[in-house]
């Protein structure tokens, strides 16, 4: 191995080491949520509102992580119980936009000012996307 | 090791914290808790296997001047092509990519791009047929779309807002 290959992959490790705490402390985290939080409970928290629920939709999925498979799941069995689609991508799209559980993770690797704008955006963002998504299916 | 390494594991000693806490009042939430994050810890190792290859390739490869001169602040539309197709393209968890977008950053690259990196995580298209299970064609061509469009909308709110991060 060449000097240069030997210190690129010195510099990849160190990177990747120093992240690993932060890392695993979000891993334990989101372990922690989906143990503790019963998928039961989130049609109940759904009004039928047009202007509240893809807040709510938004909101929830910002709190939960995980594959976003489950958030198409989930998402579709809310539909089936009759939460509007607008909540729904809302909720999906927040799901993977969103993080509150990785904001330490992000704060501590990109800058606090930024994780903290990025999620507020990105917050703000899954209500227009979901809007603008629905709205145009109806075009 | 540096402050942000430090604030790292004080992150992780919370979260041991948390659990012991939690253990007092609820021990039978633990070993699920664990178990769980386990699963996620095997997922997210050829992930992270991934990323090594990655970080270690561009360090080898790619100057950080051709890092700025493509991916930089300054680079026109070809950074913004490359955040999306990146973005859509990674796989695994967002918080595992964090450390190479820190490395990208201390190169140069603006938040603009890191922001819509993030934001088209979000579409991930070896998942649109499972997808395709619960919604429509139209919805999900919509909505892929959309969020492209937003992460774009994002992206440049970032560069306008960089100097204030």
């Amino acid at each position: 191995m060449n000097q240069k290959l030997k210190e690129s992959v010195a510099n990849a490790a160190k990177a990747l080491g120093n992240s690993l705490p932060v890392l695993t402390g979000v891993i334990l985290l989101i372990g922690l949520v989906n143990t503790l939080v019963p998928k039961s409970i989130y049609s109940t928290l759904f009004s039928n509102n047009f202007l509240l629920d893809p807040i709510i939709g938004s909101g929830l999925g910002s709190i939960l992580t995980g594959n976003p498979v489950t958030s198409y799941v989930l998402g579709g069995e809310l539909l089936l119980q009759g939460v509007s689609l607008i909540a729904v991508t809302a909720f999906i799209v927040s799901w993977v936009t969103v993080g509150i559980i990785q904001l330490p993770a992000e704060a501590t690797l990109l800058g606090k000012k930024f994780a903290v704008a990025r999620n507020i955006i990105s917050f703000i963002f899954s209500i227009i996307v979901a809007i603008t998504t629905v709205f145009t299916m109806g075009l | 090791m540096g402050e942000q390494s430090y604030s790292g594991v004080y992150f992780l000693l919370s979260v041991l914290a948390l659990y012991t806490l939690i253990g007092i009042f609820r021990i039978e939430s633990i070993l699920p808790s664990l178990i769980f994050s386990l699963s996620i810890f095997k997922n997210v190792i050829p992930v992270l296997v991934l990323i090594f290859g990655i970080m270690t390739a561009m360090d080898y490869y790619v100057s950080p001047e051709s890092i700025s001169r493509h991916l930089g602040k300054s680079s026109g539309y070809k950074k913004w092509v490359f955040a999306i197709i990146g973005g859509i393209i990674s796989t695994g968890p967002i918080y595992m990519w964090y450390p190479m977008l820190k490395e990208l950053k201390k190169q140069g690259v603006g938040y603009g791009f890191i922001a819509t990196f993030i934001y088209n995580r979000a579409i991930k298209l070896p998942l649109l047929p499972i997808m395709l299970l619960y919604f429509s064609v139209q919805y999900i061509v919509i909505l892929t779309l959309v969020m492209i469009i937003a992460s774009l909308i994002i992206g440049l709110i970032f560069e306008k807002i960089e100097d204030r991060l």
